[in-house]
């Protein structure tokens, strides 16, 4: 029952602070969910993230997986498994819901403010800044991890290189990469 | 309330959602959005979804959620706004459930593991191809570069907590790019 409102406290908070869209606190909810609570390994974070790119819909569905597996490893049952994915998929997505939702009533009045340009120019490198400590966090695990060996590492990293290529040069869906991702991973990093 | 052409019920809006979210594999759900509550549904104007994403990307949560609960709102109120987002999010929620099932299964399968390391790998290369094309204005002033690196570093290596980044960060970022008397002309 703690776990559950542990889970319930920090997600609620990352709710409200992913400014410019769910990637942003991915750095925070890596350092919360692995380092502090210890909720998860690097390993999963990593994974369930990247299993999160490949479901349809909102990439941050992921954090109900998050939650399932922080009940896991408080050796909770798998029924209340399922009760702290909602908790998680509730507190992530409600309180950001909720303040859109008031706020969407009175954004008419406040469309014309000239502070609004200000705020969103503002926080826009911030965003972006958040962004890259994503990349990192999940990077650190997933591209150049020091438990892997450097051979290991190599190939990781040119994989997550050759995607940001592609999808520069090329109109192609990320999910259908990030599947040929795991096709030449399985071929290429078994033996490693 | 402006006048919005077709008035659609909650289980249409549900069912139009939930058919979002069960096909739009590989992100960018925003132009999924679009496609289908302004163009096949024709459920808001153009304009009017501009301005739901506007407010979306400006608060805290994801845009898409966000659009949809603005969206869902327009059209049918509360009962809208719950329909569009629990459309949305549902059938990935679903497939993640089984997803996780088949990792927490075969996690430790040879084959299986080093399939997810490749997915893995390729999930950043997305991320960070993601985070350089919406970037690309910020990365090139040297401004916005600043707060970008002083972020990336305070958040991505020291671990300082996010409210207390944005707090600190935050507020100069937004000083330094006030509204100017001149910009109005």
């Amino acid at each position: 029952m703690r776990e559950l409102v542990s889970l319930l406290n920090v997600f609620c908070l990352l709710s409200l602070l992913a400014v410019g869209g769910g990637s942003a606190v991915l750095p925070q909810m890596e350092h919360e969910t692995v380092t502090v609570h210890q909720w998860v390994s690097a390993d999963d974070f990593a994974t369930i993230y990247s299993l999160g790119q490949m479901a349809p819909g909102p990439n941050m569905t992921m954090v109900g997986l998050i939650g399932f597996k922080a009940a896991n490893h408080a050796g909770m049952s798998d029924a209340w498994a399922f009760a702290a994915m909602l908790v998680v998929l509730f507190a992530f997505y409600l309180p950001s819901s909720f303040l859109t939702y008031a706020a969407s009533h009175i954004w008419d009045s406040f469309k014309e403010n000239p502070w609004r340009d200000s705020i969103q120019k503002g926080m826009a490198p911030i965003t972006i800044g958040l962004m890259l400590a994503g990349v990192y966090a999940v990077g650190k695990t997933a591209s150049f991890n020091p438990e892997h060996s450097f051979h290991f590492n190599t190939l990781t990293v040119s994989i997550g290189l050759a995607v940001t290529a592609w999808l520069f040069l090329n109109r192609i869906n990320p999910a259908l990469l990030i599947l040929l991702g795991g096709v030449v991973g399985w071929f290429f990093l078994r033996g490693i | 309330m402006p006048p919005v052409e077709n008035k659609p019920t909650c289980p249409e809006i549900f069912r139009a959602f939930f058919r979002i979210g069960v096909t739009s594999f590989g992100g960018g759900l925003v132009a999924y959005l679009r496609d289908e509550i302004v163009t096949k549904k024709a459920w808001m104007t153009p304009d009017d979804f501009l301005a739901a994403l506007e407010i979306g990307q400006t608060l805290p949560g994801l845009n898409s959620v966000n659009v949809a609960i603005i969206a869902g709102r327009r059209l049918a109120g509360a009962r809208g706004a719950i329909a569009a987002a629990t459309g949305l999010v549902i059938p990935g929620a679903v497939i993640l459930v089984i997803l996780g099932l088949l990792y927490v299964r075969f996690r430790n399968n040879r084959d299986v593991a080093a399939a997810l390391a490749g997915i893995a790998a390729a999930a950043v290369g997305l991320l960070l191809q993601v985070t350089l094309k919406i970037g690309a204005k910020q990365f090139l002033n040297p401004l916005d570069l600043f707060f970008v690196l002083l972020t990336f570093v305070l958040v991505g290596l020291f671990h300082v907590s996010l409210p207390v980044a944005l707090f600190l960060i935050a507020p100069f970022a937004i000083i330094l790019r006030r509204p100017r008397k001149e910009a109005a002309k």
